[in-house]
């Protein structure tokens, strides 16, 4: 099936992608035909069960691996053949990540681990929209420490500072919220909701758990490397009754 | 970026520290040889210009052959007395002073020994009273054929004092003399340059050290008032004509300086080879170091890629790692560099008898040569690390991929090609194909052989590895060691490759110089027919020679059946330079060194006759009757004719003259005598009373055959030992480089031997573990060294055959200690990483991300 969600241009959209992994006896199709739009400024989670191909979507989308059938673009680009040159380029300017785990450099300081993308590519920061991002995640206190003097709620945030700072087209999360407790998961989804909502920011959200599934806009489900279902305006009740009919041996179409 | 890169690299600094040590070490010798080189020639050239201070010009009569430095001191050609008055009957001389001046006065000290020099002259001179530069200490002038006056460092070297009588060894035997005076310079200076120098009176010098009556070597002439020694050069130059050469004071400093400067690019070229070593070696601790924190660092620098950087960038991030490196290890190499080339000029001024240093030079070429050195070296080790780490996906910062165990098929393919062209290069430069490279393409050789077997090591390791751990698999840690060196053949392959290196070269050099003094003892052995020789050790440029008056009074002694005396010089036979040879019995050239006749009769030669070597004969296209023309260091050119053509074989000599062409030669007289028994008679019988008539003649001794050999090989042994503590030194940086990677993999495997732990293995058994792989990787490179040091010997070995190395002598005691001392150097290099692992934090492992 398709998921489509209305007319304006998606900040990235998958078109007939396949994904096999392997050949032969061994081969493994973890995606089969996967279409999908992500519209601008909206959150979206992607749920599914373990192995159905959440985690592969997400690196296909984000021009991370390549895919075996099908394209992918995000905004204009069509990212499907991109050289390795034209990949960097994406990141440096379309492409944000958030990684299940944090990811930070542990020899940076908070805020230059917040501004290496930025470094990487060569660019100055916008002042004003560093200054948003920072009270926005609340660590204008916490700047000059290390990774491994803040707490994990707090790594995780400067990480998405990080993916923030940049203003991509689109942010990538890969269960962000998977290494946290419930509160310091809670600050960051907050945070990522209000970063969609207050400054029109697109996010791509790979969860678990539903209660995350229930801070973004739009659900998509995931079975055996397809898209079964989606949800407008989850709460943690629906997306949890959506999950368990998948868990049934019966298909369930939308 | 740039911030990233710098911040990651303090974080790891201790580790390239280690990794930069051998390049830190290269780059000492690199700019401590030119430190070294840059000070002694400006003390060389102050010493000269000071010394020649007092000359304007000098005249002297062209040397009848030149000879170079290496080969010993330039003869210059007595010139008649009666020059001294046309000099100065030349417009713009105002004073003009015969000086006889010549090499070869050697004193002998209150212990009977002759006064030794490593290089400085031994010169005998005419004594022309004080000067501003020459300062009588004590005692007066030699005014009676038999007084002399010495300079102050030689009185002191020899323990002689004003009143002593003293002997004196010149052109002619031992003489006796008072010592009359001590003289020392201006300055407080007790010599000028290390010379050693003895004064007689005008004709005793003539006599002595030009061996003709009425003759100078030079003439040293004071410019009158208005004229320039430059212009007063250049009217002599025209009135003398052109059998003379005229310089001015300054020009005869700079070719005196100069001399020396081309002895000492000989001591440059040594500390060269060295750093070359420590930088070959250190190329490979650099390369795996590198890998090493690439791999570790799989996961940062794919994050990077991921969030936007390019592959080029993280090239970059690695090289600029590596040039941070390079400079540091630069600059303190330069430091140590300037240390050692201080060092070493002070232990030189020493030795040369104290000489004043001028002030310590660090010129351009010593910095310009550390930092390109080892900031080129750091990247160029870099390079395929850094390759590798641009090749990292970014999706490696989502996943813990496990890095693949990439196949060796292209690392083997590559050193199996490199080890070929090393090989190939082998061949041409040792089978003389190479012509006027032939060193550099050996080196070349070399360098691509141990490049091209380290690329094949990690396909060897496996086996290898397997097999040597064996030995150790009865424990767990030795079980748990073993696999855990055979876990990387990569990096194992490198760390014991920096191994192979040192202990190659050492195998190498030790199979080469054993060959060379087996075949040489085995050819004395079996050639020689002589029971006693007579030689001496050189340890100046000077050989010893002795008193040829011996060689008469040892054939008149019972039982001697033959004497012969050997001489030798260069000369210009039939226009080209060539050794010379004089046997003072001709008959002994068959009888004791077993020439036989190719063409003619070599057994006796008329004066006007010469015996050439089938080889010479071939080059030279002569034969029997051939006459040639021969120019000897004295005298005036004569034509010989061949009147035989003896075989080449090791003991002979190109040409060999009449016993009368002795007296011509710069040394006229007999450097090594051969004295063949009558059977029966009784070895130590003779010997003392050789040693009796040798009493005069204190640089050479008299040996048995057995003694003869192990004199001649014995320079060979010091040589070797030399060599082989300065190439210990490669091996120390090996063992830097072992205990840098073990200590990167303790580090890398924190969690891993934190689990370990947590399940029970005891502190004492992580460190046997550690010791086992330390263990293991050392005698892998020692084997390989042996494997490979004795390979490249004996291909050396095999091309030097037609230069009379002929047996291969494998040093087998010495390989058995090379793998002995390679285990002990992995225990040793365990020591430290094994007790970091053994403290390693069993909770704070397992909890470590
Ligand atoms: N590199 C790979 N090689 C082979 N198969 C792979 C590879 N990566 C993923 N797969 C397979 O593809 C399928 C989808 O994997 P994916 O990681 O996308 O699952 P996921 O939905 O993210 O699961 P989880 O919730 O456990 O993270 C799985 O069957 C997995 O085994
Ligand atoms: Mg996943």
């Amino acid at each position: 099936m398709t998921a489509t969600v209305g007319q304006e241009q998606a900040a990235a959209r998958a078109n007939d992608v396949w994904k096999v992994y392997g050949s032969g006896e061994a081969q493994v199709a973890a995606l089969r035909g996967v279409s999908a739009e992500f519209e601008r400024g909206r959150f979206t989670a992607i749920m599914g069960p373990s192995g159905s191909g959440k985690s592969t979507l997400m690196h296909c989308l984000a021009g991370l691996d390549t895919v075996t059938k099908g394209t992918v673009m995000i905004g204009d680009t069509t990212v499907t053949g991109l050289n390795d040159a034209g990949l960097t380029k994406l990141r440096r300017d379309k492409v944000g990540f958030i990684f299940q785990q944090f990811n930070l450099l542990p020899t940076l300081t908070a805020q230059e681990n917040i501004l290496l993308p930025l470094s990487i590519a060569g660019r100055k920061p916008d002042p004003a929209w560093y200054d948003v991002v920072i009270d926005t995640v609340g660590l204008r206190d916490r700047l000059g420490h290390r990774p491994a003097q803040l707490s994990g709620g707090q790594q995780q945030r400067v990480a998405c500072a990080r993916a923030l700072v940049a203003r991509p087209e689109v942010i990538f999360a890969d269960e962000p919220t998977g290494n946290l407790d419930s509160r310091s998961g809670a600050e960051v989804l907050k945070f990522l909701r209000n970063s969609v909502r207050e400054h029109g920011q697109t996010i791509v959200m790979v969860t678990h758990d539903p209660t995350a599934a229930a801070y973004a806009d739009r659900v998509v489900f995931l079975a055996d490397g397809q898209i079964v279902s989606e949800l407008i305006e989850p709460t943690a009740e629906t997306v949890l009754d959506t999950m368990k009919k998948l868990d049934a041996p019966v298909e369930v179409g939308n | 970026m740039l911030r990233a890169t710098l911040k990651s690299l303090l974080a790891r600094k201790l580790r390239l520290l280690l990794s930069g040590l051998a390049v830190v070490l290269g780059v000492m010798f690199v700019s401590g040889a030119f430190v070294l080189t840059d000070t002694l020639g400006r003390s060389f050239d102050a010493v000269f210009a000071d010394a020649y201070a007092e000359v304007d010009v000098s005249v002297e009569a062209k040397p009848k052959i030149d000879v170079s430095t290496a080969e010993g001191m330039p003869l210059s050609t007595p010139m008649p007395a009666s020059v001294l008055d046309r000099v100065k009957a030349v417009p713009g001389v105002a004073d003009a002073a015969g000086v006889v001046a010549a090499e070869g006065a050697r004193m002998i000290g209150s212990n009977g020994k002759v006064v030794t020099s490593f290089g400085p002259p031994q010169l005998g001179q005419n004594w022309l009273g004080e000067s501003d530069l020459l300062e009588l200490r004590e005692g007066r002038g030699p005014q009676a054929d038999d007084e002399i006056v010495i300079n102050a460092a030689l009185a002191e070297a020899g323990k002689v004092k004003v009143g002593d009588r003293v002997g004196v060894l010149t052109l002619a035997p031992k003489k006796e003399f008072t010592l009359v005076g001590v003289f020392g310079y201006s300055g407080g200076r007790d010599s000028i340059g290390g010379a050693n120098e003895v004064y007689f009176t005008t004709p005793v010098a003539q006599q002595l050290m030009l061996g003709k009556p009425d003759v100078f070597s030079n003439i040293s002439v004071q410019a009158a008032d208005g004229t320039t020694p430059a212009a007063l050069r250049d009217e002599l130059a025209r009135t003398l004509g052109a059998d003379y050469q005229v310089k001015t004071g300054e020009q005869l400093a700079a070719d005196a300086s100069a001399g020396l400067k081309e002895g000492l690019s000989f001591f440059n070229k040594i500390l060269l080879g060295f750093a070359a070593v420590a930088l070959l070696v250190g190329t490979f601790l650099i390369l795996n170091t590198f890998s090493i924190i690439v791999a570790q660092r799989t996961r940062e620098l794919a994050l990077m890629r991921a969030i936007g950087a390019s592959g080029k960038q993280v090239i970059g991030s690695v090289v600029l790692e590596a040039l941070a490196v390079g400079l540091i290890a630069s600059v303190l190499g330069l430091a140590a560099g300037i240390g050692v080339g201080a060092l070493l000029a002070y232990l030189f001024g020493q030795l040369a008898g104290g000489l004043t240093l001028a002030g310590l030079g660090v010129p351009a070429s010593a910095v310009f040569g550390a930092f390109a050195v080892g900031m080129l070296i750091t990247v160029v080790a870099a390079l395929l690390p850094a390759l590798r780490a641009s090749r990292i996906p970014p999706i490696a910062a989502m996943q813990d991929v496990a890095t693949p165990d990439r196949p060796l098929t292209k690392v083997t393919i590559g050193g199996a090609v490199v080890t070929g062209i090393g090989a190939v290069l082998l061949f041409l430069g040792l089978g003389g194909h190479a012509g006027d490279s032939t060193l550099a393409t050996i080196l070349g050789g070399v360098l691509f052989a141990f490049i091209g077997v380290a690329l094949l090591t990690p396909i060897i390791s496996r086996p290898v590895v397997s097999l040597l751990g064996a030995m150790f698999s009865w424990s767990v840690p030795g079980k748990l060691g073993r696999l855990n060196s055979g876990r990387n053949p990569r990096r194992t392959a490198i760390t014991a490759a920096a191994l192979m290196v040192g202990i190659a070269l050492v195998t190498g050099v030790t199979v080469i110089l054993d060959s060379a003094k087996g075949s040489i003892g085995a050819l004395a052995e079996d050639t020689i027919k002589a029971e006693l020789v007579i030689s001496g050790s050189t340890s100046g440029p000077r050989p010893a020679s002795f008193d040829p008056a011996v060689l008469e009074k040892a054939a008149a002694i019972p039982g001697v059946q033959m004497v012969d005396g050997e001489y030798g010089d260069m000369a210009v036979v039939g226009g080209q330079r060539t050794w010379v040879a004089v046997s003072s019995n001709v008959a002994a050239l068959q009888q004791i060194f077993g020439a036989k006749a190719a063409a003619g009769d070599i057994s006796k030669l008329a004066p006007d006759q010469m015996l050439v070597s089938s080889d010479t004969a071939k080059a030279r296209n002569l034969s029997v009757g051939s006459t040639v023309p021969v120019q000897l260091s004295r005298g005036d050119a004569r034509t010989y004719t061949v009147s035989g053509i003896y075989e080449s074989s090791q003991l002979t000599n190109p040409v060999t003259l009449p016993p009368q062409a002795a007296a011509d030669f710069a040394i006229p007289q007999p450097i090594q005598g051969f004295l063949q028994l009558a059977p029966g008679t009784s070895v130590d019988a003779v010997q003392p009373q050789i040693e009796r008539l040798l009493a005069d003649s204190p640089e050479v001794s008299v040996a048995d055959r057995a003694g003869f050999i192990e004199q001649q090989t014995g320079q060979l042994d010091s040589l070797l030992q030399m060599i082989q503590i300065l190439l210990a030194l490669a091996i120390v940086i090996a063992v830097l480089g072992i205990i840098n990677t073990l200590a990167l993999s303790v580090l890398e495997r924190t969690r891993e031997l934190g689990l370990l732990r947590a399940i029970g293995l005891r502190r004492a058994q992580t460190m046997r573990m550690i010791t086992v792989e330390a263990v293991v990787i050392s005698i892998f490179g020692a084997l390989l060294g042996v494997v490979v040091g004795t390979g490249l010997g004996a291909a050396v070995v095999e091309a030097l055959k037609d230069e009379g190395i002929t047996d291969l002598i494998l040093p087998w005691g010495q390989m058995v200690t090379f793998l002995i001392l390679a285990a002990i150097i992995g225990v040793v290099a365990a020591v430290l990483p094994a007790i970091r692992a053994a403290r390693i934090n069993v909770l704070g492992a397992i909890a470590h991300d």
